[in-house]
């Protein structure tokens, strides 16, 4: 039998209606995520040209480079009346004397890094514990899903604390503890969706054209798993960026003078009271950070998931 | 009903040993021997060996899974390293702090956070709505130590001399003492006895300690403290609590049998709150439960902002002092605590909705 081919115009007619084309097109169509993309987006300049946006390297001391510099300065911004004659440091200076904008500014480097790297080890963890637990299902899902159970039965932030603890602070550590505490949120979300799947005529088909087991748990199982695994790896960016934060705010992530929000944040919390804008600019990066990722996350299910969209918008 | 109860019952016995099996494993995988972690320089051999006598670290791994096991289950944690003292006094000391602060949290969370969504979901796309989940995307987003920094920032310093200064820290002005009610109302109770730890217990949540023993000059000013870690603690999940209202309601708003009460002439407060909500209610309930977890992780991070003696607090010196026993003691009973919890959630299923009959 020869090859069916499709026209040019056919192939253009089905590319423009891919799962990916729409769910762009849905996506566009929502405030919130849009509002998401365009925060996300200022952070990623924010993260490539942080050498250029910040005045002053993130761990450069300030101390006989500026005359009269004093630590924890309040913030001097020109178009608000510091005089002109004076250095501006739109954040201030910290209790090092540093320039509180330049560290909040490679900050985001820091955390997009966080963000990115945790949930994606966790979700390749999480694929292959759930894409196996789901596909083969019988004694070995069982095993699986048990051992995800008792995980989860820790409150998530607690376990993290005290994975840290176990192998000593420090961001490394700190990133495994959080990807480890999140990978039975992937690893149910694959599984559930492997489940529906493998049942589906397609697979049926597949397995009847004598694909072998892994063949087909790759080639056309996996990918359809795919989009409600996007939607939880958004919104599970910022749940990560929000537990590394609680973490090195503690103490047990990343360790100074490196200039994570939340070390930031932590180093400088006992001078709220006579230093607030030490404390207020960094929460509010990691505000604006985490809240980017969740609206792009809840877009993201609406457009993925029509049927949910109703009701959530 | 009973029999759903036992089943239920029976099949956390499993997570919770899975619980215990964790935490076990996670200090014994501390790096280097637990007598050189916990003596640090003073371990020498004879000194690391007589340790291990005593802490039964000689014996096989199993058998000292055994002990612990046997231990815990008869409420004995051992021995705070840091403290010298029995891990389930120091329990009985912090833990009431920390139950308080998060019902405090939680109700707060549930009050405001319900209503707001209901009336979301109700007015939806009005300015209400926009301003709701708005609102509430910005709660999930904050950081909890950060917010409560601020709201410190805000209540102590620039409405310092006003009526709405509140104290930074701390669970009672200096001062005043919390007399434990069974010594105001001259109850003669043997000390170190399993009676006197559990009136103990409840003493230490000041607030019903002066409701219960009517000092309402306390009941004020314990309430007052608790008012900014508890609204610090509580915005995650009154965020969470909102949009699933919100989302439920508007899925129930949907059904049929609501146009049906609308087209019988029901009022608008009727049909919003006795018919749709009872049936939004389940998903926002186990919602309710699972933020538990959310408050008890929270707790570590503001109790150490707000100078209070809890759970969380005690955890994390526990943790940068490490002081094993406390960590393990701690997490198995907050990890326990939550699966009880959420076991509690799944049984309330049957009353808030009749139509389910566990089986």
């Amino acid at each position: 039998m020869a090859p069916v081919t499709l026209s040019n115009e056919h192939q253009k007619d089905y590319r423009s209606n891919s799962l990916w084309r729409l769910t762009l097109r849905r996506i566009l169509r929502q405030r919130n995520a849009v509002l998401g993309m365009v925060i996300l987006s200022f952070l990623l300049i924010m993260a490539v040209f942080a050498d250029v946006i910040a005045p002053y390297a993130p761990e450069q001391v300030l101390i006989g480079l500026e005359e009269g510099i004093k630590k924890r300065q309040p913030p001097c911004i020109h178009l608000l009346g510091c005089p002109k004659d004076k250095p501006q440091h739109l954040m201030g200076i910290d209790g090092n004397v540093r320039d509180q904008f330049s560290r909040v500014v490679h900050g985001s480097r820091i955390s997009l890094m966080i963000g990115f790297t945790t949930v994606g080890f966790a979700i390749i963890i999480g694929t292959i514990l759930g894409a196996i637990s789901g596909f083969f299902g019988g004694w070995v899902d069982n095993v699986i899903m048990r051992i995800l159970d008792v995980l989860m039965a820790f409150p998530s932030l607690l376990l993290a604390i005290t994975i840290v603890s176990v192998l000593g602070p420090g961001l490394q550590n700190a990133l495994l503890a959080i990807a480890i505490v999140t990978i039975p949120v992937y690893a149910r979300v694959v599984r559930a969706s492997v489940l529906s799947i493998k049942e589906m005529p397609y697979v049926a088909a597949s397995r009847a054209l004598g694909g072998n087991s892994v063949h087909i748990l790759l080639n056309r199982v996996l990918p359809n798993a795919i989009p409600p695994l996007i939607v939880t790896g958004t919104l599970g960016i910022g749940t990560a960026i929000l537990d590394a934060a609680a973490l090195s705010f503690l103490g047990l992530g990343a360790q100074p003078p490196m200039p994570e929000w939340g070390t930031m944040l932590g180093s400088e919390r006992n001078q709220v009271f006579t230093a607030p804008h030490l404390v207020f600019y960094p929460g509010i990066a990691i505000m604006l950070t985490v809240l980017s990722f969740n609206l792009l996350g809840d877009g993201l299910r609406d457009a993925i998931d029509p049927r949910l969209g109703q009701t959530q918008n | 009903m009973i029999q759903y109860t036992i089943r239920r019952l029976l099949m956390a016995i499993p997570v919770i040993i899975g619980i215990l099996i964790v935490t076990f494993a996670l200090a014994r995988m501390i790096p280097g021997e637990p007598c050189k972690a916990m003596l640090g320089e003073k371990a020498t051999p004879e000194v690391c060996a007589r340790f291990n006598v005593r802490y039964g670290f000689d014996k096989p791994i199993t058998t000292q899974f055994g002990i612990y096991m046997r231990d815990i289950l008869s409420g004995d944690f051992g021995q705070s390293i840091r403290f010298s003292r029995p891990v389930t006094i120091i329990l009985i000391e912090r833990l009431p702090l920390t139950m308080e602060l998060g019902t405090i949290a939680l109700l707060i969370a549930i009050s405001i956070g319900i209503p707001a969504g209901i009336i979301s979901a109700v007015k939806r796309n009005s300015i209400w709505d926009v301003f709701t989940m708005i609102g509430a995307n910005i709660g999930v987003s904050m950081p909890v130590y950060w917010l409560g920094l601020m709201l410190q920032f805000l209540f102590a310093i620039l409405l310092k001399d006003t009526f709405l200064q509140l104290a930074p820290s701390g669970r009672l002005a200096p001062g005043l003492v919390a007399i434990p009610f069974y010594e105001i109302w001259g109850w003669e109770l043997a000390k170190e006895t399993v009676g006197y730890h559990f009136l103990e217990f409840f003493s230490n949540m000041y607030i019903f300690n002066s409701l219960i023993t009517g000092d309402w000059k306390l009941l004020g000013d314990a309430v007052k403290h608790m008012i900014m870690p508890a609204m610090a603690l509580s915005t995650i999940p009154l965020a969470i609590i909102a949009r699933m209202t919100r989302s439920s309601m508007l899925e129930v708003m949907k059904q049929d049998y609501i146009r049906t009460a609308r087209s019988k002439g029901l009022k608008q407060n009727k049909v919003v709150l006795k018919h749709a909500f009872r049936n939004a209610l389940l998903p926002v309930v186990t919602i309710i439960g699972l933020q538990v977890g959310t408050i008890f992780a929270g707790a570590v991070l503001t109790e150490s902002i707000f100078g209070l003696a809890g759970v969380g607090r005690i955890l994390f010196e526990a943790i940068t002092a490490r002081d094993y026993p406390i960590i393990q003691a701690f997490t198995v009973v907050i990890a326990a605590g939550y699966v009880f919890i959420n076991l509690i959630v799944d049984l309330s299923y049957v009353f808030i909705d009749p139509r389910i009959r566990l089986e």
